[in-house]
């Protein structure tokens, strides 16, 4: 509305009208201000608890492979033994060596319709670019190029010692990349900022190369490629992903079989071997220790050296105790937490005889490695700093230690090195400097849990031990979400998978509830709601903070527990199931997915009924549940479709996928 | 097992205390119970306040150390202030209407709609002005590129719609 002012001569009403106007302004300008900041700040916090979760809850289903590694050995024996894989060529007497698979690419044609690339080797900077642009082009390389590839760097790294010593001199610098996970488009974007691996241009990559992410192949090819034509520029350390029982629950298994199909065995078991021998360690200039994990105040770099690393084939199996220790709970650091015997029940151990597993074995036959060995590795791997000092059991991995400054300290002073760059670790920026900035984290995978998660970076090394940090992030989708939506898809991608968590444990967790609800109320306090999720499912989550998105609380201010499940349910209803079965499914789905891609040999989708209902028993026997054999019975009838005894298991899975009903994805 | 009822007012308080103590830790990146100073205000705002700077700057005179201030806060010294906040209620949530009427202030001609150049210099010149990287992230969320204009109403729906989703029944 606007004011004709006559100007009467009185100047100073006008000037009140609009100071009053500017105060206005200023003073809308203020709420607006304090308004954005607190938005903005309320989402910096959501999108720390929001990488909370999935760092937490990626943690924990690590320590849950570590007890499971003995039962998905088991399976790979029973189902995939190499007889039943290779050409009947190879006689059984040498179905375990090695040397037999090595030529087996010998055996494979490539035919004339294929476009891929095509290896000549030795390799040269023209098959490396060839591969560049047809992964670029989604295309795959032919199983038999893959195979002769995986041959020659199996002869390339068995040349190489334990821990590579690499000298840096004045004029290059090294470039040293952390974890890829599979994430093809943020290696291409560092070989687009910093330029491709060569004599010049030397780099070091720290293990966790495959699992998650959609290309772990391609990486690897890539990788190896580059090693081959320049072996003395290029240094990969293995990570604790380069396992084959991890790759089984963590995607790179199913990755291979899926684009390789029938040639996929051939192709991990010769993986097995490859990954045994990459090196464990590089060491720049006598003074900056790489390594894929940390260290522990037992390490112990000679005897690292000097050790046979290729008989780790995994480390998720530790070595058979020695006759005195026989009974106990396999090695001492490994265990996970307590919190994991509360689950399972009290006294349960591994009930599987873990002789026999399918592993490719040295032509001659060594005996396996030793605890300590096992453990140095072990340490190495999966070991995370942390502040405070000393050196204890990392029970969040259930493998390897958390070590302080102190033990970086003394590990310096006794090795006189200067830094320790490590991976392992998500880091929001890419990458993180602890210990008084004598460890590094380098994390090269961007966007690692969902679009906009975090950054990736590499750090460049110059001759003086100086690094710098580049940082980058692949950009997919470029304008459809903004900055704030696409935070809130993080956020609501991080408490999805936290309520189908609280879904899968929901007897559990409604027991824990019910102990603190004597008046059978159906509502407890705030801080007996925390302390129940806290001891069933051992995240340590900030849970007071995610309170208002997983359950009710009423005007009291007392939490309904039981709505922390109203909103899901599973895909099949299964009304003559006992739920705690259907629960049990649901909670161990991604662990069936590995079974059943083991028993399913001929890639059919199908396996029979009756292995399935044998395989159940001893999985849950294994876990010290209840089989439910009479509701095993008829849930699978209930899927089984006409199929004839036999389970199509991606229905089977589908069935037990919770469901999130009305589901409001923000756009 | 049943947790130990205090009356309602010293739950109530433990509860509040607790809470505090949580987002405390987030910022807590050394364990060791104390935080950048620097941090104060993203802790106060994610325990769902909305205070002005200068409502800040006043808080933080209650919890530096009085000698000299070191740069750091710790939390015995934050935990009772902040718990006064809480049980004060002070530094409420703005509702939507005010928002938009702030909005609308700023909004000569009210067509509906703020240019950047009308935004940017409300924010960063007057009141408590924003820094560049606080208008930058505003705008990438604000500003519709094609037009280069805020449509604050869109906006502020946009915002809001975060909370914390209501489950269903």
């Amino acid at each position: 509305m606007e004011h004709i002012v006559t100007d009467m001569g009185c100047n100073a009403s006008i000037e009140d009208r609009e100071e009053s106007k500017s105060e206005k302004a200023i003073k809308a300008a203020v709420l607006i201000q304090k308004w954005y900041r607190s938005k903005r700040a309320q989402l910096e916090i959501s999108r720390c608890y929001s990488l909370n979760i999935f760092q937490s809850i990626e943690y924990a289903d690590e320590q849950d492979q570590a007890q499971l590694a003995s039962f998905f050995t088991f399976m790979l024996e029973r189902y995939a033994s190499p007889d039943a894989v290779a050409d009947t060529s190879i006689s059984p007497s040498v179905s375990h060596e090695v040397d037999s698979y090595l030529t087996e690419y010998e055996n494979i044609e490539v035919p004339d319709s294929y476009c891929g690339p095509r290896l000549s080797f030795p390799l040269t900077l023209a098959d490396a670019n060839a591969l560049l642009h047809a992964f670029k082009n989604g295309q795959l390389l032919h199983a038999h190029y893959v195979l002769k590839l995986l041959c020659e760097t199996r002869r390339v790294l068995k040349e190489k010692p334990n821990i590579n010593l690499v000298s840096v001199s004045y004029s290059k610098e090294i470039t040293i990349c952390g974890d890829l996970h599979g994430n093809l488009d943020d290696l291409f974007l560092i070989f687009y900022k910093n330029g491709l691996p060569s004599e010049k241009k030397p780099y070091v990559f720290n293990g966790d190369f495959v699992d998650r992410g959609q290309n772990s192949m391609e990486i690897l090819i890539i990788l190896f490629a580059f090693l081959l034509i320049y072996p003395n520029d290029v240094h990969l350390n293995r990570g604790n992903h380069e396992d084959y029982v991890i790759n089984l629950r963590y995607g790179f298994s199913n990755e291979v079989l899926s684009k390789y199909k029938v040639h996929a065995k051939v192709i991990l078991y010769l993986l097995q071997d490859v990954f045994s021998w990459l090196p464990l360690a590089t060491i720049i200039n006598k003074k900056v220790l790489i390594l894929h994990g940390g260290i522990s105040d037992k390490t112990d770099l000679n005897f690292l050296y000097l050790l046979e690393r290729n008989k780790l084939k995994s480390l998720m199996r530790p070595p058979q105790p020695e006759r005195e220790e026989q009974g106990k709970e396999g090695a001492p650091t490994a265990r996970p937490s307590t919190c994991a015997a509360n689950k399972r029940g009290a006294g349960k151990t591994r009930r599987l005889s873990s002789s026999g597993f399918t592993e490719l074995s040295c032509p001659n036959s060594q005996p396996g490695p030793t605890l300590k060995e096992w453990k140095q590795v072990m340490d190495i791997l999966w070991s995370d700093p942390r502040m405070q000092n000393g050196c204890v059991p990392n029970k969040r991995r259930g493998g390897g230690c958390y070590f302080g400054p102190d033990t970086t300290a003394r590990l310096f002073e006794r090795y006189n090195l200067k830094l320790l760059i490590r991976s392992h670790e998500f880091k929001r920026e890419g990458y993180e400097l602890t210990h008084g900035g004598k460890v590094i984290t380098i994390f090269s995978a961007s966007n690692y849990y969902e679009e906009g998660s975090n950054r990736g970076a590499y750090i460049r090394l110059n001759p003086d031990l100086i690094p710098r940090f580049v940082q980058y992030q692949v950009c997919e989708r470029t304008d459809k979400q903004n900055h704030w939506e696409r935070m809130k898809t993080i956020e609501h991608s991080a408490l999805q998978i936290l309520r189908e968590r609280i879904f899968a444990h929901r007897s559990t967790l409604t027991e824990a509830f019910e102990k603190y609800d004597c008046d059978n109320t159906g509502n407890i306090s705030v801080s007996d709601w925390a302390a129940a999720m806290e001891s069933v499912l051992c995240l340590e989550l900030p849970w007071r903070t995610l309170l208002p998105h997983l359950a009710k609380t009423d005007p009291d201010g007392k939490v309904d527990y039981m709505s922390c499940f109203h909103n899901m349910e599973i895909a099949q209803s299964t009304e003559e199931v006992q739920p705690a079965l259907v629960e049990t499914l649901c909670k161990y789905r991604k662990e069936l997915e590995v079974i059943f891609n083991i028993m399913d040999e001929d890639h059919s989708g199908l396996i029979s009924f009756d292995e399935f209902r044998k395989t159940w028993r001893i999985f849950s026997s294994h876990l010290g549940i209840e089989a439910y054999d009479a509701s095993i019975d008829k849930l699978a009838q209930s899927i089984d479709y006409n199929k004839d005894d036999y389970i199509d298991f991606s229905e089977f899975l589908e069935a037990f996928h919770v469901v999130h009903k009305g589901d409001k994805k923000p756009t | 097992m049943a947790e130990q009822e205090g009356n309602g007012e010293d739950g109530a308080v433990a509860e509040i205390e607790k809470k505090i103590i949580e987002a405390f830790e987030v910022f807590d990146h050394e364990c060791n119970k104390t935080v950048d100073v620097r941090e104060i205000g993203s802790i106060v705002r994610s325990l769902g306040c909305f205070p002005t700077e200068a409502e800040l700057h006043e808080l933080l005179a209650k919890v530096e150390e009085e000698e000299e201030p070191t740069g750091y806060i710790h939390l015995e010294k934050f935990l009772p202030v902040m718990t006064k906040v809480l049980l004060n209620r002070s530094y409420r949530p703005i509702p939507e209407d005010v928002l938009l009427h702030a909005f609308e202030a700023l909004d000569e001609n009210k067509c509906g709609y703020l240019t950047k150049d009308e935004l940017v210099k409300h924010m960063t010149e007057e009141g408590e002005p924003f820094t560049e990287e606080e208008m930058e992230e505003m705008l990438s969320s604000a500003l519709d590129p094609e037009t280069n204009t805020v449509h604050y109403r869109d906006y502020i729906s946009m915002m809001i719609v975060d909370e914390p989703e209501d489950l269903p029944q």
